[in-house]
């Protein structure tokens, strides 16, 4: 989480030195992802993110943080995880990857894979007709898939109650026939728990599970976004006394396991980390022709023509 | 040797659905009706008793899932084939089909194989209520990273789907409403399959050469069998699929007769007749003696029935096309 977090930072800096594009701050979502990466099992399950996500998600392979910096500088790389990695494509297209997730739960089950899908998106995205669609789908089939909202009260400036009427975003798992769950998603310990259980009922043929975790966006929507301009200043006061990582910081520091020596030196690797990535992502080589390739297995007889056309200097 | 067999386009398409199932336990399908009911059409009959219900599955009416979801199943490492039951109500699944079946291989850089096939019957003719019979494959072939195949045969029905469902790109599979019954065929018994963007000759000719693809082929083979009754040897090539697209093929046969009509049934502005005619400027100017015609429907969105006659193109209106560039030669 505290990694997660220095990393933004590292990347808001990298991002107005126009080093990298536009990119969503994970401010205020460490937890909901970090304990959901903590609870669900690297090696059979899988992880769909939105695009907030990947800096908490570093449990999954160290290579996600090599992606997210070739995505965010614009290399075509940045989607690639490697076969090791069950980490989908970040998702800019809201709630698309809603459908893929119960799809590819369901083509585990259908080939005998133990392991789950999680998916990642957010209170705006729960508007969507994909959100709808799908988790009518996953109820209809039981499939093995966890429905992750996080909920952090703000689609851009659009806030959570010109998203919806319904009291709750949980709620409507009764619509899709299963069970909706709402958490304090500034808790980790209760979010791996709600993630952990889901998981435990989805693997028992339980089927789905909608999970409202229910955060505060601390930052920015991303790096082009101004929130001054629509979160009002002491919500945002107040939600920061319920940060995340203090919360679970506060608590570790009580065990006895956390401290600000401890901190400074996880800041201090994340960071280097980060830089490390940062130079290994701009010195990945790019070929003039790249733009073709992975459009098709092979190149149609006219982009064949067309790729060509490009090595060649042609109109 | 294995013979052949008379059939409609439908069993063909059934029948390749059988063999595909049977070829490879990944093929699953999904679709509205398509277990059960055996489909709308019965395209899907008999394979919900013969796979079980674990491989033909009737979901619930939302066409933007069951494309979705079908991405979901290509990333789990099977082979979905799903169906849209009219090509109309895949606006309400465009998002899933542009933008993500579409850009699946490319996004992940290969990672993924999109091995989809979407199944949709389309085109005009047969009364069906509105938005049922929209023919969108110019905008699908505008999409960059599908296929669009257009059988006008029932042999090629079964070969083409047999080649659509082994390709790990994805593919629309658009088939003509007018043809599930209306086009029989002799169909290769046994394993069939048809490469993906090879043009087939229907017609020999030597004086211009009608260009079409799905139910229009038969229109242009009608008109051109009813021409070589005055003497005049008019080709047809039916492009049976729009991507990838046999340019190569087009440019021979324009380049052998130098005149040229192509026929589309979906409205003209921005469609894929337009395409055609652009890469026959592009490869066979100087072949040209005429302008080519493209006969189409019109700019207006696909009518209702008592309309349905006056916007898809008929055998007259190709007739007169073909009549008006042989005089401007």
């Amino acid at each position: 989480m505290v990694e997660a977090r220095t990393q933004a930072a590292r990347l808001w800096n990298l991002q107005r030195q126009g080093q990298v594009g536009t990119l969503a701050p994970i401010d205020g979502h460490e937890a909901v992802v970090a304990a959901t990466a903590h609870a669900l099992d690297p090696t059979h399950d899988w992880i769909l993110p939105q695009y907030r996500e990947p800096l908490a998600l570093q449990r999954f392979g160290p290579e996600v943080l090599e992606q997210y910096m070739l995505y965010n500088i614009g290399h075509p790389d940045g989607s690639r995880f490697p076969p090791s990695v069950r980490v989908a494509p970040l998702q800019i297209s809201l709630a698309t990857q809603i459908p893929h997730a119960v799809g590819l739960a369901w083509g585990m089950t259908l080939q005998d894979e133990p392991g789950v899908t999680t998916v990642f998106f957010g209170d705006g995205s729960s508007s969507e007709g994909d959100f709808h669609e799908a988790a009518n789908l996953a109820g209809v089939l039981k499939a093995p898939v966890i429905l992750l909202c996080a909920n952090n009260q703000w689609a851009i400036s659009t806030p959570l109650h010109q998203q919806t009427a319904a009291e709750t975003l949980a709620d409507r798992a009764v619509g899709y026939g299963m069970p909706g769950v709402r958490i304090d998603g500034n808790d980790a310990a209760a979010v791996f728990d709600a993630v952990d259980e889901a998981r435990q009922r989805a693997l028992d043929g339980g089927g789905p599970t909608l999970i409202e975790a229910v955060v505060y966006r601390l930052g920015a929507h991303t790096t082009a976004d101004d929130p001054t301009r629509y979160v009002p200043a002491e919500d945002l006061e107040a939600a920061r006394r319920d940060d995340p990582i203090e919360r679970l910081a506060d608590h570790l520091v009580g065990l006895g396991l956390w401290d600000d020596e401890t901190r400074s030196a996880v800041e201090a690797e994340a960071m280097t980390r980060v830089d490390e990535a940062f130079e290994r992502a701009i010195a990945q080589p790019l070929a003039t022709d790249a733009i073709f390739d992975h459009c098709f297995a092979t190149d149609t007889p006219r982009m064949a023509r067309q790729r060509a056309a490009l090595l060649d200097g042609a109109p | 040797m294995t013979g052949t067999s008379e059939m409609n386009m439908l069993q063909a398409i059934n029948e390749a659905l059988h063999g595909e199932m049977a070829r490879d336990e990944r093929v699953v399908l999904l679709g509205e009706d398509i277990g059960h009911a055996g489909g709308v059409f019965r395209a899907t009959e008999g394979l919900f008793e013969k796979f079980g219900a674990a491989r033909v599955v009737d979901t619930p009416l939302a066409e933007g899932v069951i494309v979705g979801s079908a991405v979901g199943l290509a990333m789990a490492g099977l082979v979905p084939v799903a169906e849209i039951q009219f090509l109309g109500f895949s606006y309400q699944a465009m998002h899933q089909i542009a933008g993500q079946v579409a850009r699946l291989r490319y996004r992940s850089q290969g990672r993924f194989e999109p091995a989809i096939t979407i199944r949709a019957p389309f085109g005009g003719g047969v009364r069906t209520p509105e938005m049922h019979s929209d023919s969108l494959e110019g905008q699908l072939a505008n999409i960059p990273g599908l296929k669009v195949v257009t059988p006008a045969t029932a042999a090629d029905a079964k070969g083409l789907l047999a080649a659509a469902v082994r390709d790990s790109d994805p593919v629309m599979f658009l088939e003509p409403l007018r043809g599930y019954r209306g086009i029989r065929g002799e169909v290769p018994d046994g394993d069939h399959v048809v490469p993906l963007g090879s043009a087939r000759s229907a017609r020999e000719g030597d004086d211009l050469v009608i260009i079409a693809w799905s139910y229009q082929v038969e229109l242009a083979c009608r008109v051109a069998d009813s021409l070589a009754e005055e003497g005049l040897s008019v080709a047809v090539l039916d492009l049976r699929s729009l991507v990838p697209l046999d340019i190569e093929a087009i440019a021979e046969a324009v380049d052998r007769c130098g005149l040229a009509v192509v026929v589309e049934e979906a409205s003209p502005t921005g469609g894929f007749a337009g395409e055609v005619v652009a890469t026959i400027v592009e490869e066979c100017f100087w072949s040209l003696e005429a302008p080519v015609i493209r006969v189409s429907g019109f700019d207006v969105p696909y009518p209702v029935g008592m309309l349905e006659d006056t916007f898809v193109p008929d055998e007259a209106r190709i007739a007169a096309a073909v009549r008006r560039t042989l005089e401007t030669a």
